[in-house]
């Protein structure tokens, strides 16, 4: 394995975390909006994604290309392998787009009632799918030679990886509450910090119950672990990260709760790194199948050119992200739509 | 069906429907910066209103151009595997400089033109909406690089069974990638501005809000003469590329069966493949020679000088691109009548014309598609010319019925975004920009 593949294989994560933290909260304020009491508190919490949410997804599209271009057998094996779950993403992720922008066009209740369906099930469609993704990931897949994967749809529907799905919708919809916990004044905020505390429960019991899970029947996972004792401090940082976040809620202290629940997501896929790392994809019935990043990677030249780009590509990013989020603080008073 | 087939016409229908709107949304973002200048220079509630009331268009489209983009991401490695496993050395690039150098910046500060109309400055609305152009065209260059390398690949070599990149500069700007980039953005251009012109006839024909239908008619009008007589230089240009470097998609092209000394241009025709003849030939002596070599003499060779299992599907190719020239020998026309009328002075009573104008704004986006087409049908039976065979792209792991039942997905959703678009936007047009005709001011929704 060179320097530069090991570069790529985090900075593919380092994207995925970024998609999950900034499209995480917007994913799951689009849960939320659907048990808004009043027609206004729902106009308030979309407003509060409204000039975000677009840019967040990037993250993802992004993401999905960088794979592309670093790692071309992995992206090719996950994303044919997962035929049906993509599609299905797709679809929700297409309507999530047209749904926070069509609802606007129109005032009547059944039109926006019917976006506001159709955003709730775009939003917690992927929130759940991602995890059950990497939950197979996690868990390894059968591949073939050519490293086609060699299962079936309902083969995805795992036990494990059902689990896994069910720990990211809890971690994802916990952080899209502290997000609207965060951004909206009043009554509805205060609603929405008791949504993020009953999230939280939730995440926590699942996280715990990934974890035995692990433990019982995918020891695999913990290869690297007893090879590297140091790398139980990430599971550690993960449970602190998720308590001070639940500590952070007790006291209303919001932008931190946020701040922690944002520094748990990243540490749950530095969980899931450190436990496959160098695989990118394992093989369940054969481990020299294992799609790795030693194995699968782009030549050492495109990887190089890549890194130049994302050097210059990637502070760009930030600075403007940053600027956006500073030039939107506060809750938005004019009317959401009135575009 | 086979599994290859029903993948092409899944990619076909997906690329096919995205491909009506990101044309639409550049085109347009430019003329956006020209309003965005105005109202920067002027703070008035006309310009505000004016620009508020096209960005309404745009981000309408621009949604659905996002929400189908995501699907062309995903396909290569959904459909295509294999292809991207053979190219993904140097096909992702593009794709992930794409995202990193030109999606974050307009999606970013897509925002801003949405949301912060009552949180920043004229000033830096109009900067925002210059991001949204800059990013949208960009965009579309790494789109054009990727796709051009797949007409004209180039900086690479095989190793192992794989395409793999050797020279970024070489295979960045291979010999396609600028003729196409310039025609592409040329064909947005005429895109957006046909949709505006169309638009603000409709509003002059009604005799609603003629102030701004005017200034918005003056603009498009503008910004479409120029798109539309600089695509007679760079679709030649694009052409001459394709007569250096695609011989085979030429001739299909041009209906050119025989290898013949010094070529003429195909007014009309109907090409046989299977009789190797072209019927009812309409032909302009040596046009092509002269307009590509600059002489009566070169050799073009026909496809009979090819195996014929490298032939393209010749009718598609040559119907397409014909169709696509005879439109635009349409909007030149239609672009030169509306100086006339324009310096005349007489263009905002001219009737006919403006209800000529209304009948213009779809034919672009025809245009567009058969341009793609032409491309696109024309590399076949390549996905990468002469490196790898489509057949030989797709994902073996995918079954025949698994691809045919997310056609039916897809077509039924396609179906329901494009009803949707067409409904919302009649609606925002008959509600018109939010200005009081007598005073010129801003008013309330």
């Amino acid at each position: 394995m060179t320097t530069l593949q090991i570069v790529w294989y985090i900075l593919v994560a380092v994207l995925l975390i970024g998609y999950s933290i900034l499209d995480g909260f917007d994913l799951g304020v689009g849960f939320w909006q659907l048990f808004a009491k009043k027609e206004e508190d729902r106009r308030r919490f979309m407003a509060s994604i409204g000039p975000f949410w677009d840019g967040n997804e990037v993250w993802l599209l992004t993401g999905g290309g960088a794979l592309f271009a670093a790692f071309p057998p992995v992206y090719a094996s996950v994303f044919s392998g997962f035929y049906l779950a993509l599609m299905l993403l797709l679809f929700a992720l297409i309507f999530r787009a047209v749904s926070l922008e069509f609802r606007n066009h129109l005032q009547t209740p059944r039109w926006r009632k019917t976006w506001d369906v159709a955003f709730a099930v775009g939003s917690s469609l992927p929130a759940l799918l991602f995890g059950v993704a990497l939950g197979n990931i996690m868990r390894g897949i059968p591949l073939n030679e050519n490293g086609d994967y060699t299962g079936t749809f309902f083969g995805l529907l795992n036990p494990f990886a059902l689990v896994i799905g069910l720990t990211g919708f809890a971690m994802l919809i916990t952080h899209g509450a502290l997000w609207l916990a965060m951004r909206i004044k009043g009554e509805a905020g205060k609603k929405a910090l008791s949504w993020a505390k009953a999230g939280w429960v939730a995440y926590l019991v699942l996280f715990i119950v990934s974890g035995v899970f692990t433990f019982a029947a995918q020891g695999q996972l913990l290869e690297n672990y007893n090879a590297f004792p140091v790398l139980w401090v990430i599971p550690v940082l993960a449970l602190a990260a998720i308590v001070l976040a639940r500590v952070f809620m007790q006291k209303e202290a919001v932008l931190k709760a946020f701040l922690a629940s944002a520094a748990g997501i990243a540490m749950q896929f530095a969980i899931v790194a450190a436990g496959i790392f160098p695989k990118f994809v394992p093989a369940l019935n054969d481990p020299t199948l294992s799609l790795t990043a030693g194995n699968s990677s782009s030549s050492e030249y495109t990887l190089g050119a890549m890194l130049i780009i994302t050097l210059i590509g990637l502070p760009l990013v930030l600075v403007y992200t940053v600027w956006v989020y500073r030039t939107f603080t506060g809750e938005e008073v004019a009317g959401y739509g009135d575009h | 069906m086979d599994a290859v087939i029903l993948a092409r016409i899944q990619f076909a229908i997906t690329v096919g429907f995205h491909f009506l709107f990101p044309p639409l949304t550049i085109g347009m973002s430019w003329i956006l910066v020209w309003m965005a200048t105005k109202y920067k220079n002027t703070e008035s509630d006309f310009w505000r209103e004016t620009l508020r009331f096209w960005v309404r268009l745009f981000t309408l489209s621009f949604a659905i151009g996002v929400a189908t983009g995501i699907t062309m991401e995903f396909q290569f490695g959904t459909n295509w595997a294999d292809y991207s496993r053979y190219v993904g050395d140097i096909f992702g690039a593009p794709l992930a400089a794409e995202g990193l150098l030109s999606f974050f910046l307009e999606s970013t500060f897509l925002g801003v033109l949405l949301f912060g109309w009552n949180r920043v400055s004229p000033k830096t609305i109009w900067f925002s909406t210059l991001m949204v152009a800059i990013g949208s065209s960009l965009s579309a260059f790494w789109i054009i690089v990727a796709n051009s390398w797949m007409q004209t690949p180039a900086g690479y070599e095989i190793v192992e069974g794989r395409a793999v990149l050797v020279d970024f500069w070489a295979a960045l700007f291979n010999p396609s990638t600028l003729p196409r980039y310039i025609h592409t953005i040329n064909a947005a251009l005429t895109t957006g501005a046909f949709f505006v012109l169309g638009i603000s006839a409709w509003f002059l024909l009604k005799k609603k809000q003629v102030a701004f239908a005017k200034e918005s008619l003056k603009m498009s009008l503008i910004i479409g003469t120029v798109a539309v007589c600089g695509q007679a230089l760079d679709g030649h240009a694009s052409a001459v590329q394709v007569v250096h470097t695609q011989p085979e998609k030429l001739a299909a092209m041009e209906g050119m069966f025989e290898t013949q000394q010094g070529a003429g241009l195909l007014v009309f025709g109907w090409p046989d493949q299977d009789a190797e003849k072209t019927h009812f030939r309409m032909e302009v002596p040596y046009a092509l020679s002269l307009l590509t070599n600059g002489d009566t003499t070169s050799e073009y060779k026909g496809l009979k000088a090819f195996p014929k299992e490298e032939w393209p599907p010749v009718l598609a190719t040559f119907a397409s691109f014909h169709t696509m020239v005879g439109l635009w020998s349409i909007f030149f026309a239609f672009v030169l009548v509306g100086v006339v009328l324009y310096k005349r002075k007489t263009i905002y009573e001219n009737r006919l014309y403006l209800k000529t104008a209304l009948v213009m704004i779809p034919l672009p986006f025809l245009a567009n598609e058969f341009g793609w087409m032409v491309a696109e049908i024309g590399r076949q039976p390549w996905i990468v010319y002469k490196m790898l065979k489509t057949k030989e792209a797709i994902s073996l792991t995918v079954s025949a019925e698994e691809i045919l039942f997310s056609i039916i997905l897809f077509t039924l959703i396609y179906a329901l975004l494009f009803a949707l678009w067409i409904f919302l936007l009649r609606k925002e047009i008959v509600e018109g920009p939010r200005l009081d005709e007598e005073t010129g001011k801003a008013v309330a929704r």
